[in-house]
């Protein structure tokens, strides 16, 4: 059974007067251990598309079965749960709480976790470890460069150890090294340590360190295809 | 979320936010701090004044002329003022013996404001006209010379004793015993000269003159009645006993059949106690009303400043949100918010409103010279802390759902 079944999914805001189609019938699986970066254009629906796999929006028409299940299955507190436990999620602005320490922000999904209090610095610290940011736990965001806050922006969402990772243009605030670190870290992740990760990005260059690429326009898709010659982010590229 | 979690993310925001946090308390510290210094020194001033009613004697009671006064109707207070049904018939029936069996003591007393001057020294001061008992009833006793006697009042003597403050502004260091003053152009010779008293009793026997009772109705103030009948019961447990006796005797006296219709009424010293306790406590609570009006004023404050902050962090609020913050969660971090404010406002409220009635009671009890005594009131204090605890839950409520209610993608979104 793949981990993410999506159907004829639609979304349509509507407005006072005109209804804008954001996805027009869009349908995929996901299988656990992929790597799929969902492509387009601004405007193409991809963001959408994003919110509604993690349960942070509904769709208007169609099916979306995350672990078999939809979101119309669970009472909203149980969502809540699924997006803490089954789901990790990484943005554009790397979304930390300032004046937090890097260690404080990992343990965030903890805290709604039901995790033990004593347990969660051990958990934070594994995750801080893997994406290589031990030597600043007690460092708050605004002493952190954007790839650095990024990658704690990673370790956060992995401290839950999620089924999934959607990260959402992930390297769109970043430079080119920093964003090279940031593919390479999700790469480890993916292959090393099993995790399925979701990347939505508008680069086919970053769209290329994936497995699998599923490219949006105008709300439908236009392309779904395995990447042949994958981006592999080796050590020289760093330095 | 834990609620020792919750309340730590809230204290850590308002730290965040120092200077913002301490302004938006400012108005719950203010309210809290007045009401406790109100109700505190309310309590002293009460204390004060029980304790003087007290000193009467708690076998003493007094009758008024007049119908008792029912609430604040104008119409009876002008009633009680002209009143003239207290008559020397009333006091001879009352005398009459066997007719109030239990009664010790009687004495009729007229009082009213004068002049009183000595060469060229003039003096307003309060005369009472009373009889020779007035020193034990009042527990005055002259420090020179002596109260005039039971032949002085028969015979309208103008004998005078005068309290101490009147033999300073009219006398300064020389000699007053034996001396003349002149009141209402009647020249009274002073017999006795009372001890300082110090201010602060209901009757400031420092500023007043006792003249025989007599002397004051018929050459002072021309009247034919009494201001008030002090009696005093033989022992305290027949106090009621003997105000149900007198009330028979006087309106037998009065003519009076129906009680309804009375013409004059009885205070004990119980009956006072009551009256003063509940005019302060009225008092007390209608200044502790207008203090609340500033904890109202603050509790808006507090919900505008949160208002701002859930704006603030809207993106915060998506945040937690997406990583799995049930609306509840979110609620209830802002709640505990607001709830901390309050309360730490409430807590230094209650410190400062203290260390001021602490300070007035000193004061008025070192500079003035009263018996004050602080009390903390630990009842207003816990009230106190309550009610700035329900300030913040209510009026943290408005903006702490509004931040609930937040959509994840909205507030993701928010810049």
């Amino acid at each position: 059974m793949p981990l993410i079944e999506v159907k004829n999914l639609e979304k349509i805001y509507q407005d006072d007067q005109t209804a804008t189609p954001a996805l027009d019938g869009v349908s995929f699986d996901i299988n656990t251990g992929e790597f799929v970066a969902i492509m387009g254009p601004s405007g193409s629906g991809k963001s959408t598309l994003l919110h509604i796999l993690g349960f942070l929006d509904r769709q208007s028409k169609g099916e979306y079965r995350f672990d078999g299940k939809t979101i119309n299955d669970y009472f909203e507190e149980e969502v809540a749960h699924i997006r803490n436990k089954k789901m990790g999620f990484v943005f554009q602005a790397f979304n930390l709480l300032r004046r937090t320490s890097v260690l404080e922000n990992v343990k965030l999904p903890l805290l709604y976790s039901g995790i033990k209090e004593s347990l969660w610095e051990k958990m934070a610290l594994k995750a801080i470890e893997s994406v290589g940011l031990s030597h600043r736990l007690h460092h708050e965001p605004s002493q952190l460069s954007g790839g650095e806050q990024q990658r704690a922006a990673i370790a956060r969402s992995l401290v839950n150890n999620p089924q999934v990772i959607f990260a959402d243009e992930p390297t769109g605030n970043l430079d080119s090294k920093s964003g090279l670190a940031i593919m390479k870290i999700l790469q480890k992740l993916n292959e090393e340590e099993g995790h399925t990760i979701v990347l939505i990005t508008h680069e086919t260059y970053t769209a290329e360190h994936s497995q699998r690429i599923i490219k949006l326009k105008d709300g439908k898709i236009e392309s779904d295809f395995s990447v042949e010659r994958r981006f592999k982010v080796g050590d020289h590229d760093l330095k | 979320m834990q609620l020792k979690q919750g309340l730590k993310i809230a204290l850590k925001n308002l730290r965040v936010n120092r200077s913002r946090s301490i302004l938006t308390i400012l108005g719950i510290v203010i309210g809290i701090t007045a009401i406790i210094l109100i109700v505190s020194t309310g309590k002293g001033a009460q204390n004060l004044i029980l304790g003087q009613i007290q000193g009467f004697g708690s076998k003493m009671a007094v009758i008024i002329p007049g119908r008792e006064p029912k609430g604040a109707n104008p119409m009876s207070m002008l009633e009680l003022l002209y009143s003239d049904s207290l008559k020397e018939k009333d006091l001879e029936a009352l005398e009459k013996k066997g007719a109030v069996p239990n009664l010790m003591r009687i004495m009729p007393v007229v009082f009213g404001g004068v002049s009183a001057s000595y060469g060229s020294e003039i003096y307003r001061l309060t005369v009472f006209g009373a009889s020779d008992l007035a020193a034990e009833i009042y527990n005055i006793y002259p420090a020179t010379g002596a109260f005039f006697t039971e032949e002085d009042i028969r015979a309208n003597a103008d004998a005078a004793v005068i309290g101490a403050k009147v033999k300073e502004e009219l006398f300064g260091d020389s000699e007053a015993l034996g001396q003349k003053i002149k009141i209402k152009g009647r020249n009274f010779r002073v017999v006795g000269i009372l001890p300082q008293k110090g201010s602060g009793s209901m009757v400031n026997f420092d500023e007043a003159a006792f003249v025989p009772y007599t002397t004051a109705q018929y050459y002072l103030f021309g009247i034919k009645y009494y201001h008030r009948i002090a009696v005093e019961a033989d022992e305290e447990k027949n106090v009621d006993q003997m105000i149900s006796d007198i009330k028979t005797v006087l309106r037998s006296s009065h003519n009076i059949t129906d009680p309804e219709k009375d013409d004059f009424y009885i205070q004990s010293q119980a009956d006072m106690i009551k009256t003063v306790g509940t005019v302060t406590n009225i008092l007390t609570m209608f200044l502790v009303c207008v203090a609340g009006v500033s904890l109202l004023v603050g509790g808006v404050g507090i919900m505008n400043i949160m208002l701002v902050s859930v704006t603030e962090r809207t993106r915060e609020i998506g945040l937690r949100k997406a990583l799995g913050a049930t609306k509840k969660d979110i609620l209830v971090q802002f709640l505990l918010e607001a709830i901390a404010l309050t309360l730490s406002g409430g807590l230094i409220g209650i410190l400062m409103g203290s260390a001021f009635s602490f300070v007035v009671s000193l004061a008025l009890s070192r500079l003035a010279g009263l018996t004050w005594t602080f009390n903390f009131p630990v009842f207003a204090a816990f009230l106190g802390l309550i009610v700035s605890a329900l300030i913040g839950l209510g009026f943290g409520l408005y903006p702490a759902k509004k931040a609930a209610m937040k959509s994840p993608i909205e507030a993701l979104r928010y810049e």
